[in-house]
Order: structure tokens, then C-alpha cells, then sequence
């Protein structure tokens, strides 16, 4: 279903899912996702950090088996010289907090990493069965119009894919997940680099303000990714979760407009420009399904790739 | 997004997803902080109209403190529109006369010219609005849109001064568009702009060229970054170009904090860079 979240003042938003069906819906092998859209307070970890405990809570109660929190969702996106204030080491308290947290129910949270050797990261935290399972630090750091990532920021130098355990789900396997923090998703490289190690669903977390308002176009940025998680699902014939934040910062907007989108392309729920928490329950046979119809996965050609990206690379380096 | 160089299309907008973020600006913004009312200088134009009418939807009518301020050559056309705006809008408007605020001043500096009187008017109003501000424990909101801006037509801490702005990324056009969405009344959307700061004054004449032209050009220039071939092709002669872009650059500015003479490793706002929204 969708929900208030506690606390927040917003207006309540029509169901999709009634919350005792939830758990019977998890029965049959499907995974039940909860996409939390949310407005996080910038610079306010304790507060944020207080939210994604009650967001996990009644998700876990509801009995879904993934939450799905937005970029730097403990922290709040503009954050300028704010980002080694609201940093956190890996051994931090608040991680062991949402790690406990996910015993019942696994949670994607963005937050702000620091290193031994003081880089901070944009990250995405994948905690599971009560442990940090996962982290992806945002490769491409947008720096140009109103960003200014790579200032403040280190950049990530991997995409790789985690076996998400979904211990709470009934499922003959792990599932497998690429995450693709925003801007990472502009970069056509990233989900093809994550597909090419198996996924079953992509993950994005987003904090994408909103701009382009031309006559017709709805919002510019929207459009822009409607166009990429739908592709995106389409020739991976996997899940797309694109959790995108809302709220106000500096000014600023932010959209909304999360959603689930399946193998083929289709958009399952879609969230509006205010907090909401989107539940959806993903039929797994659905990318069997998919690439029954589609066999990309099966015809990728790895070889050519490979030897394409061998010669580029040759070429790359002797020309220097 | 790439912007399309369409010399007029270019400037239509989607009024309902604008009016829907300003709303929401306004609502956030102004309560994030603390603040539940706001006042706004309505001078019987169509920017601080559409200012209050977003105001308005955002926070209630009760939460929005309208004041006119009139100085004793100011339009009675002026007043009269003022007064079936915030009727329109269920407002209650305050009239705070500045006419003798003003003459006292000059009395005692007769030479002044109406550039200086019209500056100081400006600044008389600012002063008044931040003192109901005050009195009525709410934020002043602006009015300017993105055309004066960038166009330097404006007073610095005059009507420039003000604690956010809905309207400034709007052009004068774009603003016209959103007051007809919005319904606001059509005498105060077909009048010629004036900042009645001396009797007959119209924005178009003082300036020396049309909105509907300046945004097309201001648009393709600023948000589309046009080459000045491009702009050439479009039609603008190399006067007009050289005009506009001497405006831009007199202006600059008008639209940035004072300078801070750079002494420490950390100077405020040049490596001292917080949001404004910190923690809220």
C-alpha cells in the first residue's frame, strides 16, 4: 500500500497494495518492495536516521522484504561544507542501528561514507539479515549547472553486483543487484557493466531536482528518466527501482516520480511530488518471462565486447 | 536538458507543473523556517499580483499580508488595481502612505533628481515592508522577475531586498503566462509595466525595447548559451546585442552578496559554503 509516513504532515495517498495482503503476497516467491520517498532534513542525520527506523519498521510489519531509501537519504542532498559534518565511518553507531534494523526486512540507504584516510563518499548501503552487506560509492559525481559534487566528493571507482540475500523472502536464490546512484545512471557504461555480471534489478536511489519546464514537456528531468529506467529495464529484461527524493532544498525541488519498472519496460507504480511510500510486489518469474521473450541476455556477445574494448584500450594507451 | 533554440516557443511554459513548484516553494521555504505568514509589496502590477496569488494558494489568505504603499504622484490606477487584486484573492490590503517619509527626506536635499527620488522610494518601501515584516512575524516576499534581473532594472536593497523569490526565474513573458493561468484580472495582465516611480513612467518606454523581444533574446542567450551568430540569425542586430549584453555585465553586481576583501584560508562565502537550509 501507500502510506503516510509518521510525523510528516503529508497527505495520505490512495493504496496500491492493502497491507494484509502484503504478507500473503510474499508467500509465493515474489519479493515486496517499498520504495520510500521521502523528504530528508539537510544536515540532520539523527532525524533522517529516526525516519528510515520507522520507515523500516512499518515496512517490516507490513511484510515487505526490501526498502529502497533515496540518495543520501540519511543526509539530505545540497549539503556543501556540511559533508564531513554528517560523514560516518563504517563502524559508526547509526549504521549498526540500520543494520539491526534489517533483520526482517533489507534496506537501501544512501549516506554519506567516510574513509581511514578522510575521502568522502556518496554511497548506497545495502544491509541485510541484521549486517552491511553491500556499499556502491557514486562513480560519476556530477559537477556542472547546479552541481558541484566533485568538490566535496571522492569518486567511486567500481560497479559491481551484490547477491542480496532478501532473507525474508522465499526464494530459490539470492538476488542479483546493480546499484546506480543518479548520475551514474547517465552513463551508459554503468547498467551495461552491472548487466554484464548478471543482475535481476537495478536499484537507483536518486536526489534529482527538478528543471525544464517547457510547454508540453511536463518536467524536463522526468522525462529524462522515464527514458532511462524504462530502456534500461528493457535491455537488461530486468527490474528498474528508481527511488527519487522529494522536498525542497535552497530552493530547489525535487520531483519525486519513483517507480518500479519491469523486464519489459513497463511501469508498475509511480510515485507523485510529495512523501509517500510505494509498495509493489515484483513477480520474479516476470524476467524469466521477459527473457523467454527477449533472449538479449542470452545473445549479449562478450567476445566482440571484449575485443572491441581490448583494441579501444590499445589504441587509448600507444596514442598517448 | 539541451534547450531548443526556438526564437519565441522557446519561452511558452507548462503553467500548471510552474504554478505546482512555486506553490510548493513558497509553502516549504517559507514554513521550513519557522514562518507561517508572509508580506508582499503589491503595487497594482502584474509580478506582485501573481507573487501574492502564489502566496496565497501556498499558505492561505489569512497568511498573506498585502501593503500598498503609495507616494502622492503614484497612479490612482495603480491603487485601484491593487485593491481588486487582493479582493480577488480574498486579501486584506494595507495602505501604508509613503509620501511623507519621502518629502521629509527631500526637503532637505531639493536638488535630487527623480532617478535619486525614485531610488529612495524604492528603498522607503523595503524599509516598511521588513517593519511589517516584523510587526506581522512573517517573511517578505519578492517579486522581480528574471528579466529585471538580469536586466539590472531594479534597486539594489530596493525592491530587490526581500527574503525569497518565486518569480525569479520567470520571465517578464513566462510571468504573463502564469497571471493568465492563474486567473488574476485581466486589467492588471494588459497594462503597460510601470514602476510608477514618477507619473508616466512605463517600463518598455524607459527601457527602449519590448519584453516579448528582450526574452526572446535574454532566453536564447542565457538558458540556451547562443553563439552570437546564432543570435544573428535569429534576427537581433548587433546594436541591440551589444546593448543588452552591456546591461548584463553593468548589472552583475546587483545580483551578488558585497565583496569580501580575502584575508583567512576560510573567507565566508568563498570557501565558507553552507546551504541556506542547513538543517531545516
Amino acid at each position: 500500500m501507500s502510506a503516510t509516513i509518521p510525523g510528516t504532515g503529508t497527505e495520505p495517498t490512495p493504496a496500491t497494495v492493502p497491507h494484509a495482503a502484503a504478507a500473503e503476497m510474499g508467500a509465493d516467491g515474489g519479493v515486496i518492495a517499498v520504495l520510500a520517498q521521502i523528504a530528508p532534513r539537510l544536515g540532520d542525520v539523527p532525524r533522517n536516521l529516526e525516519r528510515h527506523l520507522s520507515v523500516a519498521a512499518e515496512a517490516r510489519e507490513g511484510g515487505a522484504h526490501l526498502v529502497v531509501f533515496p540518495e543520501l537519504s540519511l543526509t539530505g542532498y545540497f549539503l556543501k561544507d556540511l559533508v564531513p559534518d554528517v560523514a560516518l565511518r563504517q563502524d559508526a553507531p547509526e549504521l549498526a542501528d540500520l543494520a539491526r534494523a534489517s533483520d526482517g526486512v533489507d534496506l537501501v540507504v544512501g549516506a554519506v561514507l567516510e574513509t581511514e584516510d578522510a575521502r568522502f563518499h556518496n554511497a548506497a548501503l545495502y544491509f541485510s539479515g541484521g549486517r552491511l552487506v553491500h556499499v556502491h560509492r557514486k562513480v560519476y559525481l556530477p559537477t556542472y549547472g547546479l552541481f558541484d559534487e566533485q568538490r566535496y566528493f571522492a569518486q567511486g571507482d567500481r560497479f559491481r553486483v551484490v547477491a542480496a540475500p532478501l532473507p525474508a523472502a522465499r526464494q530459490p536464490r539470492p538476488w542479483h543487484a546493480g546499484l546506480l546512484i543518479c548520475e551514474d545512471m547517465w552513463h551508459l557504461s554503468a547498467p551495461m557493466l552491472l548487466a554484464r555480471q548478471g543482475i535481476d534489478v537495478l536499484l537507483c536511489p536518486s536526489s534529482s531536482p527538478g528543471r525544464g519546464v517547457a510547454h508540453g514537456a511536463a518536467l524536463g528531468t522526468a522525462m529524462s528518466y522515464d527514458a532511462m529506467t524504462r530502456t534500461y529495464a528493457q535491455l537488461t529484461t530486468s527490474y528498474v527501482l528508481y527511488c527519487n527524493r522529494v522536498g525542497y532544498e535552497d530552493g530547489v525541488n525535487f520531483w519525486g516520480g519513483s517507480r518500479i519498472v519491469d523486464p519489459e519496460g513497463r511501469v508498475l507504480v509511480e510515485g507523485g511530488d510529495r512523501e509517500e511510500l510505494l509498495w509493489h510486489r515484483i513477480d520474479l518469474g516476470a524476467i524469466r518471462r521477459a527473457r523467454l521473450a527477449y533472449p538479449l541476455v542470452r545473445d549479449e556477445r562478450h567476445d566482440l565486447v571484449d575485443a572491441e574494448i581490448d583494441r579501444l584500450r590499445h589504441r587509448r594507451l600507444t596514442e598517448q | 536538458m539541451t534547450q531548443t533554440v526556438n526564437p519565441a516557443g522557446a519561452l511558452a511554459i507548462d503553467a500548471a507543473v510552474v504554478e505546482r513548484i512555486l506553490v510548493g516553494f513558497l509553502r516549504e521555504e517559507v514554513r521550513k523556517v519557522g514562518f507561517e505568514r508572509v508580506v508582499i509589496g503589491l503595487s497594482g502590477g502584474v509580478d506582485s499580483a501573481l507573487s501574492a496569488a502564489l502566496a496565497q494558494r501556498a499558505l492561505g489568505a489569512e497568511n498573506v499580508v498585502p501593503v500598498l504603499m503609495p507616494y502622492r504622484t503614484s497612479s490612482p490606477q495603480s491603487e485601484h488595481d491593487a485593491r481588486a487584486v487582493a479582493a480577488s484573492l480574498g486579501l486584506n490590503l494595507e495602505v501604508i502612505d509613503i509620501s511623507p517619509a519621502i518629502d521629509a527626506y527631500f526637503e532637505q536635499l531639493p536638488d535630487a533628481d527623480r532617478g535619486r527620488r525614485g531610488n529612495k522610494m524604492a528603498r522607503e518601501r523595503m524599509a516598511t515592508l521588513y517593519d511589517m515584516s516584523s510587526k506581522h512575524n512573517a517573511l517578505v516576499v519578492g517579486t522581480s522577475n528574471k528579466t529585471e534581473l538580469l536586466l539590472g532594472y531594479g534597486t539594489i536593497h530596493g525592491d530587490m531586498a526581500h527574503a525569497l523569490n518565486p518569480l525569479g526565474d520567470l520571465y517578464k513573458t513566462q510571468v504573463w503566462a502564469l497571471a493568465r493561468h492563474m486567473q488574476l484580472p485581466a486589467e492588471v495582465i494588459d497594462k503597460p509595466p510601470s514602476a510608477d516611480l514618477w507619473e508616466g513612467q512605463s517600463d518598455e518606454q524607459e527601457l527602449g525595447f519590448q519584453y516579448a523581444v528582450v526574452d526572446v533574446l535574454l532566453y536564447n542567450l542565457v538558458d540556451a548559451r547562443c553563439t552570437r551568430a546564432e543570435l544573428r540569425a535569429m534576427g537581433f542586430e548587433d546594436a541591440f546585442l551589444d546593448e543588452i549584453g552591456r546591461r548584463l555585465r553593468d548589472s552583475q553586481y546587483k545580483r551578488r552578496p558585497p565583496l569580501i576583501a580575502k584575508l583567512s584560508a576560510r573567507t565566508i562565502d568563498r570557501e565558507f559554503r553552507y546551504p541556506r537550509d542547513w538543517g531545516r
